[in-house]
């Protein structure tokens, strides 16, 4: 047998954490790892946010971010030691044997420099072929990613091209210097669905034909399944198990793997509609500034009371907006919006304090929609004291109240947002919006930021509250696998305009309308040769057109 | 049209406008400074008579707004009118201070953006090591210091000690290239000490803003040279702030220089420009103030168009 690619022994990853109110304090992101990678092949390595994925697959070429020290273990790349090496020797394999596609390719290329500069650099710094054969290589890569016009791509400004087409230019960007080894890191999560599906067969396709080693790196266990050989699974920074992808999908042997593989499968039942809806949203049409187009035109919904309406669409498909004008943060220019047999003003500052209350919020990032400064109890506490006057002792026992429906139990009044984990800080904020009694809830993306088992908490919970105070949930979400969890009735939104609207279990079976039926089909599913199928199935449909 | 091109000539109209409203300020200001004119120029023992027909012969009788767009006016061609203490004319003699004046500025400059520049990127490239240290203490001493004492200090050592230079940087026509260079040499590095350290730490914090940028690890990664990261993919990002203090630095190198020319006893506008204030000689005053204004708004102007320049995004629309 040859030599292998990649072998990691025992590697220890430690960071200098500083939290607040604390001494700073040596933490392990990474505890005894041993893996090997073969030419050629691709592993997978799957986790929740601080597994330490991305640290195991940068450790690769000897690089930490931030703090992050490589303490223990050897790391060896083609026959040589690479953790404890010079400067010189790591710039030589950086982005001549091993490179890197990071998650956000819109940060991770230079805003100031044309594409093609920035995809050949490395090859060129490494003087590994001429300046023309270099370009020739990129516009060949650019035409295997199934990037538009691949002869004058590079022309291009990052900002000049979609976030798909960026994320497809990182990967060119990686394969162009030929490494043994690329290590990506979830690069297709912040991407649309419709996008991803794209994207991962470009990168497929791409590693198949290059015969490139990779390493891929996702928290959707659905992903690495279409495009890996191995799959390790981790968690906090310690390997659960690892086997063939077969094996792991189909046998998984731990507890842990087994929640990973079952995750999003709650069963909700959905509610028929009632006979008055609580809100009912009427030809509503909005645009940003007096001019430009509408990014909603004739958008019409209705909400039932205690039920969950989910608009699911893309980014850019006006589901956000939707939210800015039933807030009132948007008036809308046409339309009308009727809640609880009352027409509700088009403009925040036009509404009653009463109508406000009804009507509560929970963002995508709980993080940045707390005030870092203040208490749990604070945060909790303050619309208590808005709507409803408690004080004191009083208010102290509501407090309580709602840290108990959220699940949160003794202690967490006094904590800061800093010292909660991501799903506790959802909690939290859900909390708050529960707090003034409202009818109902505007959930924009809230799980989005979540690990998997972490947001399916956040929906069990969700759901409980509703059967429990009967508040009504409009749900934003870009994600097919939440609308199945929670919603009651779902509008599927494009371009601004309601493609298709009704209770769930109409939207989501067949005949289905095209987009529809692509957004369906988008979503990854855990079964080997997922991919290839979709693909297969749509080259027969165009072709057949 | 180009989105550019318009956000270029809004830029151009609203330095206009602003320029228009500091001429209206100059000349506010020069009317109401205490002292009459034709009183100090005729002296303390004129009599009345003597005032009015002196302040009628100067046109002083006239009403503030008249006399306000005649003097705009005439200064938009060019003519600045003539000096009441010596009755040259105005234009021709700030023309010979403001070439000096520029002369010593633009060494200076030559000399300090592009150092300045440089300290800043070594700066970021040994950040909190002993090359960064030493180079912000001895930026911020010389920024410290009053520049008066820098120039006397700098003179003692160098022309008084060392003998290298003359302590007194006079210039005139008939001087060769070199000559000037060395006769400006002792002022300019004053200067220069004095705006190097403004500069090198806007470079300094602007680029180290960047350093954070997703994309500067992307070059890391890339086996890129740390040098080489910092000059080719962080300063292109951090040239808005740059640009803007380093113009504002090179108006101050024009307009901020008087204490300098006065010190090394150099004929630039700066002294021209104080000579008359103390004899209250009213329009060199108006016009050395409203060229400080059009090269310090100029130069700010320019400042904003580059650093519009400078954004591909308004460069290359989608």
């Amino acid at each position: 047998m040859p030599d292998p690619l990649l072998t990691i022994n025992n590697l220890r990853i430690e960071a200098t954490i500083y939290a607040p109110g604390e001494k700073p304090r040596d933490a392990m992101i990474v505890d005894d790892v041993s893996l090997t990678l073969e030419k050629g092949k691709v592993l997978g390595l799957i986790g929740e946010s601080g597994a330490g994925k991305s640290t195991i697959g940068l450790s690769a070429l000897a690089y930490g971010r931030g703090g992050i020290r490589l303490t223990g273990g050897t790391i060896t790349l083609n026959g040589r030691e690479i953790r404890l090496a010079d400067a010189a020797t790591l710039r030589s394999l950086r982005g001549r044997e091993v490179t890197y596609v990071a998650q956000s390719a819109a940060a991770a290329f230079n805003p100031a420099k044309k594409l093609m500069e920035q995809v050949t650099e490395a090859t060129l710094h490494h003087g590994l072929v001429s300046k023309s054969e270099a370009e020739a290589r990129a516009v060949e890569l650019f035409r295997t990613l199934s990037l538009p016009d691949p002869e004058t791509f590079g022309d291009r400004y990052p900002h000049q091209v979609s976030g798909g087409q960026l994320q497809r230019a990182m990967t060119a960007m990686a394969l162009c210097p030929h490494p043994d080894l690329v290590i990506f890191d979830e690069p297709t999560t912040a991407l649309d669905v419709t996008t991803q599906i794209d994207v991962l067969a470009a990168i497929k396709s791409a590693i198949t034909r290059t015969g490139v080693a990779a390493m891929y790196i996702t928290h959707d266990l659905a992903v690495v399944a279409q495009v890996s050989d191995d799959i390790m699974v981790l968690r906090n920074g310690q390997m659960v198990e690892c086997g063939s992808v077969q094996r792991i999908i189909e046998d998984p042997r731990e507890e842990y793997t087994q929640a990973l593989i079952s995750v999003r499968r709650i069963d909700h039942k959905e509610k028929k509609p009632t006979d008055t809806p609580l809100m009912t949203v009427e030809n509503i049409s909005a645009r940003y500034g007096a001019m430009g187009v509408d990014v909603l035109s004739d958008v019409s919904v209705e909400l039932y009371p205690g039920q969950t309406l989910a608009l699911v669409g893309e980014s850019g498909s006006g589901k956000s907006t939707m939210a800015r004008v039933i807030t009132g943060l948007l008036p809308p220019r046409v339309g009308q919006i009727t809640f609880d047999g009352k027409p509700l003003p088009g403009a925040l500052k036009d509404r009653s304090r009463e109508e406000l209350r009804q009507l509560q919020m929970i963002y995508q990032m709980a993080d940045v929609a707390m005030n870092p400064r203040q208490t749990v109890a604070t945060i909790i506490g303050r619309p208590l004291e808005f709507y409803f006057g408690l004080r004191g002792r009083e208010r102290d026992k509501r407090v309580q109240e709602l840290l108990d429906a959220i699940e949160l139990g003794e202690g967490f009044a006094d904590r800061y947002p800093a010292e909660l984990s991501g799903g506790q800080k959802q909690r939290v904020c859900i909390a708050r919006a529960l707090a003034a009694k409202p009818k109902m809830i505007i959930c924009d993306e809230v799980t989005s930021a979540l690990d998997p088992l972490v947001a399916d908490g956040i929906l069990k919970l969700l759901l409980n509250l509703q059967a429990r105070e009967g508040v009504a949930y409009l749900f934003i979400t870009h994600d097919i696998a939440t609308v199945r969890a929670i919603a009651d009735s779902i509008a599927v939104m494009y371009q601004g305009k309601v493609q298709r609207y009704g209770v769930k279990s109409t939207v989501l079976a067949p005949p289905f309308d095209d987009y529809t039926d692509l957004l369906l089909s988008s979503v990854p599913e855990m079964e080997l040769g997922w991919l290839e199928r979709v693909l297969e199935h749509r080259k027969m449909e165009s072709a057949g057109n | 049209m180009h989105p550019i091109l318009k956000l270029v000539a809004q830029r151009l109209a609203l330095g206009c406008l602003l320029l228009l409203a500091a001429s209206v300020l100059i000349f506010i200001g020069t009317q109401i400074l205490p002292g009459d004119v034709a009183a100090a120029i005729l002296g303390q023992g004129a009599t009345e008579q003597a005032l009015a027909n002196m302040r009628a012969d100067l046109g002083l009788d006239r009403p503030a707004i008249t006399r306000y767009l005649e003097w705009l006016f005439n200064a938009l061609q060019g003519d600045f009118g003539v000096a009441l203490s010596n009755g040259r004319d105005i234009a021709e003699s700030i023309a010979g201070r403001m070439k000096n004046t520029i002369f010593l500025a633009s060494v200076a400059a030559v000399v300090s953006v592009p150092l300045s520049i440089f300290l800043g990127l070594l700066a970021v490239r040994y950040r909190d090591r002993w090359p960064d240290r030493l180079i912000s203490a001895v930026t911020l001493t010389s920024i410290s210091l009053p520049e008066f004492l820098l120039g006397y200090v700098i003179m003692f050592v160098f022309s008084v000690k060392l003998g290298w230079f003359n302590s007194v940087s006079n210039i005139n026509d008939g001087m060769s290239f070199g000559e000037k260079l060395g006769a400006v040499a002792l002022p300019a590095t004053v200067l220069t000490l004095v705006v190097l350290a403004h500069m090198m730490r806007m470079t300094r914090a602007a680029i180290l803003n960047v350093m954070q940028s997703a994309y500067v690890e992307t070059a890391e990664l890339k086996g890129l040279r740390r040098f080489t990261i910092i000059a080719r993919h962080a300063m292109p990002n951090a040239i808005a702030p740059i640009v803007n203090v380093v113009m504002l630095n090179l108006a101050y190198l024009v307009v901020g220089v008087v204490v300098i020319e006065v010190v090394f006893v150099y004929p630039g506008m700066g002294q021209y420009l104080v000579d008359h204030v103390s004899k209250r000689d009213v329009p060199v005053v108006q016009a050395s103030g409203l060229i400080f204004a059009t090269i310090y708004i100029g130069l700010n102007l320019l400042a904003d168009i580059i650093s519009i320049l400078s954004n591909p995004r308004l460069r290359h629309p989608k």
